[in-house]
């Protein structure tokens, strides 16, 4: 069956062998039991309605593809974004909740493979990119000084990290060889996520622009919580 | 927290979130992203297989035509999300502020 055009843009069913597609399902279930109790840990009642913004604005931003090439567009995908606002955790949920909703509703990646998706797009990029921010933020001397080049660089590695994540996915399942998926994917998938960096850094800059405080309040959660 | 709108600051940042939709969505790249590029390019696309339900396939209402259906089935996602996960975290956030008491 081809592929829906436009809008469809995460991985559909048939792309994925089932052992790959059961083996990512378990890796993510394992993800998101750590994110939940995580999230139990350390959320406190300010960060709830920044979890429902969030996720309504990476949903939404999902959808508007840009061009990237004359025949290839690329979108947000949103997990550093969601990390920084709200810790590596919330945000991992908050992820995994928008993939989930777009492979249910609206048929947007398939469902066997829907572990895979939430895990390439939701957990990976989310979780080391997140690291990769908080590595970035500590060598520029803090978050004051180092979150937009941090956001930046975090979220372009996010969607490198994810598009490896797919490949190797794809690869083990027969459906492409690694020679050839690799650069193509990756590749793309570098120049995507340059816009990804500036979205997530324009995010971010608006948000310390309208309402600061709410670049804080990961931070003050993580602290009340150490 | 309470320059600008105060409380209400949640509000504004879901109406960007529609804003996005309304006034973004239907002017998307209508090209295929980077996987599926590939996968038409590679000669796996037709590996795909199609869904066993069908609801809001493709961000459209089904029998709504043209940049409406996308808009509508975008909003609903927008709405859907922002309830889920403020339920989510309702039920998660179970620590207290400190010297609310609670």
């Amino acid at each position: 069956m081809p592929l829906d055009d436009g809008m469809g843009l995460h991985t559909p069913d048939g792309f994925l062998t089932p052992a790959v597609s059961i083996v990512m399902w378990i890796a993510v279930a394992l993800a998101i039991a750590v994110a939940v109790r995580n999230t139990n840990r350390t959320l406190d009642d300010r960060a709830v309605p920044l979890m429902g913004v969030t996720a309504a604005f990476i949903f939404a931003a999902q959808m508007v593809n840009f061009p990237i090439f004359p025949g290839t567009s690329g979108h947000l995908l949103g997990g550093v974004l969601a990390a920084i606002l709200l810790g590596p955790w919330a945000g991992s949920l908050v992820m995994a909740s928008v993939v989930a909703v777009q492979g249910l509703l609206f048929q947007d990646g398939g469902l066997l493979v829907m572990g895979a998706n939430i895990f390439n797009m939701g957990i990976v990029g989310t979780l080391g990119g997140y690291a990769l921010y908080r590595a970035v933020v500590h060598v520029m001397g803090g978050e004051a000084r180092g979150r937009y080049v941090g956001a930046g660089i975090a979220a372009w590695a996010a969607v490198v990290a994810g598009a490896t994540a797919i490949t190797i996915e794809l690869v083990v399942s027969g459906s492409t060889s690694l020679v050839v998926a690799l650069p193509v994917i990756v590749g793309l998938h570098a120049l995507i996520g340059l816009g990804e960096a500036a979205i997530t850094v324009a995010a971010l800059a608006f948000i310390g622009n309208v309402r600061a405080e709410l670049l804080d309040l990961r931070d003050s959660m993580g602290r009340q919580s150490a | 927290m309470k320059r600008g709108m105060g409380r209400w600051w949640w509000a504004v940042g879901l109406a960007l979130a529609a804003l996005v939709v309304i006034v973004l969505a239907p002017l998307a790249s209508p090209d295929p992203d980077g996987l599926e590029r590939v996968a038409i390019d590679q000669g796996f696309a037709s590996q795909a297989q199609g869904h066993p339900f069908q609801i809001l396939s493709d961000y459209t209402i089904p029998g709504i035509e043209g940049p409406v259906s996308t808009i509508l089935a975008g909003l609903i996602g927008v709405g859907l999300l922002f309830a889920v996960l403020w339920l989510l975290g309702r039920t998660l956030a179970r620590r207290q502020r400190p010297g609310t008491g609670r």
